[in-house]
């Protein structure tokens, strides 16, 4: 009898972290491929937590116990990943920008993206645009993603996005823009890759990029 | 118990097309509901409308004033927002916030000085948002200093510890429980309010969190909210509890509110 991995989709949407434990160690000791258990099961599961919350179906803490068991699981299968010599998952290059303190927003989606299997740099708020360029020749993230929660600091985004470009560095890294005062539009008008309304979509528009 | 009409802020889509679209019908609707509910201050928040936002004020201060008869609190983050909004109120402000961060606070205090309005003032400083009460007491105490020394009394002074929504971390609502608690002991003469509705952003129900909430701070000595007055339950909540803090002295407004139906439910 194999591991019922339908059963782990259901407990990562539903957040069951130690059920999700016991199945994930159960798919690895049973050679399930952990690139299979991840983008077939878990991410999807995630991402139906996210339509959930799109239908207003599901709430904020659901969606951070959904996290936390995606976390349990990614815990055992990246060593697995790692050592059967499989890609990166991506790193994402995160922060609140320059003027603004708000971190409650930027920090769901950090969670979810380490939850997802991301490798996430958090730069925490208030960073300046040249903290921002420094970190990317640095960590050499695949995204970056840009916060703010202030009508009057989302003008910084326009800086950093500049900084990047000036650099020479544009090329290397997909940009994503979130918060409140924030558009499709506005983030196309300071020239970013793409806008994600919640957190969800920043988690979709990066595996979008990296896979 | 100073209470603070929430409804007229610009991150409501609605309130924002009608100031957009100078709906004024609209928007003395929302004045005088708010007004009849008896709150003592209507806020009023234009800052989504970006750079029309001190026009924007300077039109709907002096009409939301005619329509209540109500002073406001003069809602921005944007010093050249507020002394547009102050500098057409009649009577005294409240001005709606000073903060510990240094650039706000340079931009703002020119207008506590010119103004001397009543003040609120967000427990938050250049380090981001507080995480616990002493840092809490710690920003707090040093913005009473520099405002008491721009000539504003410790009694128009309102604190705001900052409400952290409950969805994102079970701890917040302790948090700011005790953060009340420890600035009633340390700065006891100032006021202590909250935006209440921050606690439930993300909860279904909202209300009930809301109703909650505003007992158990009012348990530890919060006298000021930013709340919807539209909210019945809510109100009645804030006068049971009044009574059961012996804070209505005999129940009288608890009664009075009682034989005028406001207790109904």
């Amino acid at each position: 009898m194999g591991v019922d991995l339908r059963a782990l989709y259901e407990a990562v949407s539903f957040g069951k972290a130690q059920i999700v434990r016991q199945l994930v160690q159960q798919a690895v000791d049973e050679d399930v491929p952990p690139h299979e258990v991840l983008n077939n099961y878990m991410v999807p599961a995630l991402q139906e937590v996210g339509a959930r919350f799109e239908r207003g179906e599901a709430f904020v803490p659901e969606m951070l116990i959904a996290a936390r068991a995606m976390q349990v699981g990614v815990g055992i299968l990246r060593p697995v990943m790692v050592s059967g010599g499989g890609k990166p998952m991506g790193k994402v290059l995160i922060g609140t920008v320059q003027g603004d303190l708000h971190d409650i927003g930027k920090n769901l989606v950090a969670m979810l993206l380490q939850g997802a299997g991301f490798d996430v740099v958090d730069l925490g708020t208030d960073v300046p645009a040249d903290k921002f360029i420094e970190a990317v020749r640095l960590h050499s993230p695949d995204v970056v993603g840009l916060s703010a929660l202030l009508t009057s600091t989302m003008l910084k985004m326009r800086e950093v996005i500049n900084g990047l470009e000036n650099n020479g560095l544009r090329g290397q890294v997909k940009v994503m823009l979130g918060g409140a005062p924030l558009s499709a539009k506005v983030a196309d008008e300071f020239g970013a890759d793409a806008y994600g309304r919640t957190a969800f979509d920043a988690v979709s528009l990066v595996q979008q990029w990296v896979s | 118990m100073i209470i603070i009409g929430e409804r007229i802020n610009s991150t409501n889509g609605k309130i924002r097309a009608a100031i957009q679209s100078r709906d004024l019908e609209a928007l003395r609707a929302e004045g005088t509901l708010q007004a009849e509910a008896g709150v003592h201050y209507l806020d009023v928040n234009a800052a989504e409308l970006r750079d029309e936002e001190p026009a924007s004020l300077a039109w709907l201060v002096p009409f939301l004033q005619e329509v209540s008869g109500l002073p406001l609190a003069i809602d921005s983050p944007s010093p050249q927002a507020l002394a547009a909004g102050l500098a057409v109120h009649q009577g005294r402000a409240l001005l709606n916030s000073i903060t510990g961060e240094s650039e706000r606070y340079r931009g703002v205090m020119p207008l506590v000085r010119e103004f001397q309005p009543r003040v609120v003032a967000l427990c938050m400083d250049d380090r981001g948002m507080p995480r616990t009460a002493e840092e809490r007491v710690r920003v707090a105490s040093n913005l009473v200093t520099g405002l008491t020394n721009a000539g504003i009394a410790e009694e128009d002074i309102f604190l705001d510890p900052l409400v952290k929504p409950i969805a994102v971390d079970p701890s917040f609502g302790n948090e700011v429980l005790d953060s009340i608690q420890a600035l009633r002991r340390e700065l006891p003469r100032c006021h202590i309010t909250i935006g209440l509705s921050n606690v439930s952003f993300g909860m279904p129900k909202g209300k009930w969190l809301n109703r909650a909430f505003l007992t158990l701070a009012m348990g530890r000595g919060l006298d000021s909210v930013f709340c919807d007055p539209a909210d019945q339950h809510l109100l009645a909540y804030l006068r049971a509890t009044r009574v059961l803090l012996g804070l209505d002295e005999f129940g009288e407004e608890y009664l009075e509110a009682a034989r005028a139906e406001k207790l109904a439910y």
